[in-house]
């Protein structure tokens, strides 16, 4: 396929399921009928999270964790960050 | 005792790497890697030496040593230049061939997948290679002198919850009775220090001051632990677990959850952690830092749950 506008070949991507074709010229994109719809639908339920189970808030990827374990919250990882650079340099590398 | 021995390891080491040479002649200087009472190591040019405890069994050593010179370990141990220790100041002293360590400064690029596949190798080692009068591994008794050295350094507010940890451990964990399987090489004390990348760019695991046969899941127990703390992040650690289910390591389940066989391991090394931390706080007159107050948060946390009991782990 051709991009209409510059005539550029456009290559198809899949994202989330909507096929999407984008021009390796201009990267214009291109969507199919429903399309648009369908990346309306996606961004609402990103925006909109499934409220979480009960219970530790998970962090990506989801890994078993013993009882005892600490909170390994997703959305403070800012603040996690700055404990896991002192944690990293002193507490991974001693006997 | 260790500031005598940093002269005389070093002009071992000049003199093993210039051993027709009264002098040195390359004009490198000797860096001192670590001065501890249980290890001061030096290294000039390409080689390290390695000045081991006094206590060290020289028996004991020379079985690590025959493991680590074995040709089934290579691509998995570093192997000594020399098989065998010479003695020095009445400490063991053994030669190594120089590895760069992980980057202290950059968590982004420690290598987690090849720690865990060195982790695999070694565990999965033939019954073979191992030589006779290899002594257990050392993880639980690291476990138990990390908690006399507490008691040792005096009353502290954040002892208590280490040591009613430290209590409900089951005896193997504390270095009370034999290990319930012993019959798989084990490092014994993997931390992200014990990895060099050699010139070809591997990496190999060095220090086998520890290393025996054992329970290999107290060699994961230390990342299991450093993520139940909340110290590496979530996705770190499943890179580190994932990469040894992929080498096929015995240590825990290929598919199922792993913390069965980490739970009693992991909590063992929390504990030891916790308790080396309040020690050396003790020792200088500081308050315990974030990091530290997590490990210890974690003991705490551990009162309220038994250790798991995996298969006849807990006896």
């Amino acid at each position: 396929m051709q991009c209409p506008k510059c005539h550029a070949p456009m290559h198809t991507y899949n994202r989330n399921g909507v096929q999407i074709e984008q021009c390796s010229g201009c990267r214009g994109i291109f969507l199919d009928y429903g399309e648009l719809e369908s990346l309306t639908r996606l961004e609402a339920q990103w925006s909109q999270p499934a409220p979480p189970p009960p219970g530790a808030p998970q962090a990506y990827p989801a890994a078993p964790a013993p009882a005892w374990g600490a909170q390994h919250g997703g959305g403070h990882y800012g603040g996690h960050h700055g404990r896991r650079q002192k944690g990293f340099g002193r507490m991974l590398f001693s006997s | 005792m260790t500031a005598d021995v940093l002269p005389a390891l070093t002009a071992k080491v000049r003199a093993a790497v210039h051993p027709a040479s009264d002098t040195c002649v390359c004009g490198t200087g000797t860096a001192v890697l670590a001065d501890r009472p249980d290890g001061a190591v030096v290294r000039h040019a390409g080689t390290v030496a390695k000045a081991h405890a006094v206590d060290t069994d020289p028996g004991e050593l020379s079985a690590r040593m025959a493991v680590a010179a074995h040709p089934g370990l290579a691509g998995v141990l570093l192997a000594p230049l020399s098989p065998d220790a010479v003695a020095l100041h009445g400490r063991p002293v053994t030669f190594w061939p120089y590895g760069t360590p992980v980057d202290r400064e950059n968590p982004e690029a420690a290598p987690w997948e090849e720690a865990a596949t060195l982790l695999a190798h070694l565990h999965r080692t033939p019954e073979s290679v191992l030589p006779p009068g290899l002594p257990p591994m050392r993880g639980p008794a690291k476990a138990a002198r990390a908690i006399a050295r507490l008691r040792a350094a005096g009353p502290h507010p954040a002892a208590a919850p280490v040591l009613r940890a430290w209590a409900v451990l089951p005896a193997w964990a504390r270095d009370e009775a034999p290990m319930p399987y012993s019959r798989t090489l084990c490092h014994g004390d993997l931390h992200l220090g014990q990895l060099v990348r050699v010139p070809d760019g591997d990496w190999l695991l060095i220090d086998i001051d520890d290393l025996g046969v054992g329970d290999p899941a107290w060699d994961l127990a230390r990342p299991a632990a450093w993520f139940a703390c909340g110290l590496l992040p979530a996705e770190e650690w499943t890179r580190f677990l994932t990469a040894y289910q992929k080498a096929a390591g015995p240590a825990v389940p290929s598919d199922t959850d792993p913390w069965p066989a980490l739970d009693v391991p992991a909590r063992a090394l929390t504990v030891q952690t916790a308790a080396l931390a309040i020690a050396k706080a003790v020792a200088a007159e500081r308050p315990l830092d974030e990091v530290e107050t997590s490990v210890i948060d974690a003991c705490d946390r551990m009162a309220a749950h038994s250790p798991e009991l995996a298969g006849g782990f807990a006896t």
